[in-house]
């Protein structure tokens, strides 16, 4: 094994890239959860943000359009979710494995004709000077935009959360829903706001897969991305900053593991390439075992105004 | 203004009509998405849902095919069924799946070239423990420390796909095979090999074994006080704690069910229909099976019938994809289209459509 040939520059650069998809899946479904609705479809409407971001980008050349248009359509398809869970009451653990279903197999229809084209992709940024220092210029200010959205995105949730009235509301709804439809909250629009902005996020995780850390389209290509983005929103004890923890974290074991591949490590191909899964499971098992903290109180359970 | 009346007890009538409604309601939205496709529409419905057990041609060739589809579907949903009632989401069932066919494949290839008429049934034992061990990984984490099933057993799949990928290129691979990934097949192993029983009628071990389940899940539920533990459980888990059901053993009795049975449905599978271990002998039947016990209400006969449908699927989408050049894809999004109109019509059971003032 030649762990030499690892560039720790290079390293962290890609830890960047590999662990923007999942941060933003994983930050939307967190606001999800803390409205009280357990959307478990992030797979599927991550991949179909890949395919519909993707078919975007190649026909207009344009990868921000493909951006926007992958959220959009990730979006509409959560409503599906949020129209089932909210308004005709059906279980939101059935109904986010059927959305999961259902958008693996619209990504695989709508994708068959790109299979194998290579799309257009985002420019890195140039930040002047940052750019330039030794290291750390390629390292943390050489990407592209949805590297720093994302992180931007972070911020934004967690104030608007902590800070302002929208999330006060927003938290009540999935602390207590009953209280905050006494309250007057219109319980079942707050809850569709967060699935539709749930649903825009991870759609734009999925479009970053396809256009910028592969970039191209395959059948299945989030291989579980939407789950581990799911299993992170649990490791981060609900909280913004924690999200992004996790997701670099994963981030990181992801790029390691593929770096170890290539280095000839004399480890077994299936170990590493299993690790990222084995690494969730055993972050959950550790967080579980800890008792579980910060767990929205009405999470997963319907509400039902009843006259 | 329409408003929703929860029901005392979910309605018996809904509950037998609803999958026939999604069903209905899939055809239609399906037969939209084909015309978009640019396929006729009538045409696809028919060719998925009636040529294959009708068509004077394909019928000979795919009515056998149902029972082949549908014994692993089955089997699979079965097991799942009891899980979901008790309110526990094993969806890794793919996971399980691949463990047993692994394991039944794997004891049996390592006393090659046996022919003991005590080696089939040794392999059925030893794909069934493959399938329960890899689902006592969520279960006893589950009970031991709380962690959430859901995402362990849905981990373990991807686990289970790059232990396949692995032993079928290494430890498993078909030493006379000339160097290509794939273990020895079975078919040509007459010990080893789950032969169809009935010549013509795609009844083989895995069809019988499908029954059997749904008959003893049958029991389990109407006659079984465990059965009614794990009712009991899902619907009312503070009730069940009070009436002394020790929630650790449910979490245990059913993932471990749902383990084996879907080990058995791979091992089944590898030594039938798909012949050998290879990175790709799955096809996905552990995560159509969800929607095959959804389908079916949860309910053994139910699943039956679900799975014999859910089958059809299979073989008409194949059949719709030769002869009206259908794209694959359309019948993977067809099955989650059922699932999905099978939750939205499932309103109906458990509430009472209410028009005019919400006053009553």
């Amino acid at each position: 094994m030649d762990l030499s040939s690892i560039n720790p520059v290079l390293l962290v650069a890609s830890i960047m890239v590999s662990a923007t998809p999942i941060l933003l899946a994983a930050i939307g479904e967190m606001v999800v959860e803390r409205a009280g609705v357990l959307n478990l479809g992030v797979e599927g409407m991550m991949i179909t943000g890949a395919v519909v971001g993707f078919a975007v980008a190649i026909n207009t050349g344009n990868p921000a359009l493909g951006f926007a248009a992958a959220a959009l359509a990730s979006a509409v398809l959560s409503l599906s979710f949020g129209v089932l869970t909210q308004l005709l009451l059906s279980n939101q653990v059935a109904t986010g494995l059927g959305l999961t279903l259902v958008g693996l197999g619209l990504s695989s229809l709508i994708g068959k004709p790109y299979e194998g084209m290579k799309s257009p992709t985002l420019p890195k940024l140039d930040m002047g000077f940052l750019s330039d220092l030794p290291v750390v210029g390629r390292m943390l200010f050489s990407h592209d935009l949805m590297v720093y959205l994302s992180l931007a995105l972070v911020i934004v949730v967690w104030a608007v959360l902590k800070y302002t009235r929208i999330g006060l509301i927003l938290r009540a709804v999935g602390e207590n829903h009953d209280a905050a439809h006494a309250l007057g909250y219109k319980v079942v629009r707050i809850r569709m706001m967060a699935i539709f902005f749930g649903g825009a996020c991870a759609g734009l995780g999925g479009a970053y897969l396809s256009l910028v850390r592969v970039p191209q389209w395959t059948e299945g290509m989030t291989a579980g991305a939407g789950w581990i983005a799911l299993a992170i929103v649990v490791f981060a004890s609900w909280r913004a900053g924690r999200v992004a923890i996790g997701a670099y974290l994963f981030g990181g074991v992801t790029v390691l593991q593929l770096n170890l591949q290539a280095a000839g490590a004399a480890v077994p191909v299936a170990l590493l390439s299993a690790s990222p899964y084995l690494m969730t499971i055993l972050v959950l098992v550790f967080i579980s075992a800890r008792g579980a903290h910060g767990a929205p109180a009405s999470l997963g359970r319907p509400f039902h105004a009843s006259a | 203004m329409i408003h929703l009346e929860k029901r005392p007890q979910p309605s018996q009538v809904w509950t037998v009509i609803t999958p026939v409604l999604a069903v209905i309601l899939t055809m239609i939205v399906g037969g939209m998405m084909f015309a978009a496709l640019g396929k006729p529409p009538l045409e696809a419905i028919r060719t998925i849902f009636w040529d294959p057990l009708f068509h004077p041609q394909f019928a000979g060739y795919s009515r056998p095919q149902l029972l082949v589809k549908a014994g692993p579907l089955i089997l699979i949903a079965i097991g799942l069924s009891v899980g979901f009632r008790a309110g526990i989401w094993n969806i890794g069932a793919e996971g399980q799946y691949i463990m047993g066919a692994i394991c039944g494949a794997g004891a049996s290839l390592a006393l090659y070239p046996s022919d003991s008429i005590l080696l089939f049934p040794m392999m059925v034992i030893a794909g069934a423990l493959g399938g329960w061990a890899w689902s006592m990984i969520p279960a006893i984490l589950k009970t031991k420390f709380g962690t959430n099933e859901i995402l362990v057993s849905l981990m373990l799949v991807y686990v289970a796909e790059s232990i396949l990928a692995s032993v079928s290129s290494g430890l498993l691979r078909n030493p006379d095979g000339m160097g290509f990934p794939g273990s020895r097949n079975f078919q040509q192993w007459d010990a080893a090999a789950n032969k169809e029983l009935i010549a013509n009628t795609g009844m083989h071990w895995g069809v019988v074994f499908a029954l059997i389940a749904v008959i003893a899940a049958y029991v389990l539920f109407a006659r079984h006080i465990r059965g009614f533990q794990i009712r009991l459980s899902g619907e009312a888990p503070r009730a069940a704690r009070f009436a002394g059901v020790n929630p650790n053993r449910i979490v245990i009795f059913c993932l471990g069910t749902a383990g084996a049975l879907a080990g058995l449905a791979g091992l089944f599978e590898v030594t039938g229909p798909a012949g050998q271990i290879s990175i790709d002998f799955n096809s996905g039947y552990g995560f159509t099976a969800i929607i095959v016990a959804f389908l079916g209400r949860l309910h053994p006969v139910g699943i039956l019938l679900a799975g014999l449908l859910m089958a059809l699927t299979y073989i008409g989408g194949e059949l719709a994809q030769l002869m009206l050049g259908v794209p694959g894809a359309s019948i993977q999004l067809f099955q989650g289209m059922l699932l999905f109109f099978l939750l939205a019509t499932d309103v109906f059971t458990n509430y009472r459509i209410r028009f005019g003032q919400g006053a009553a």
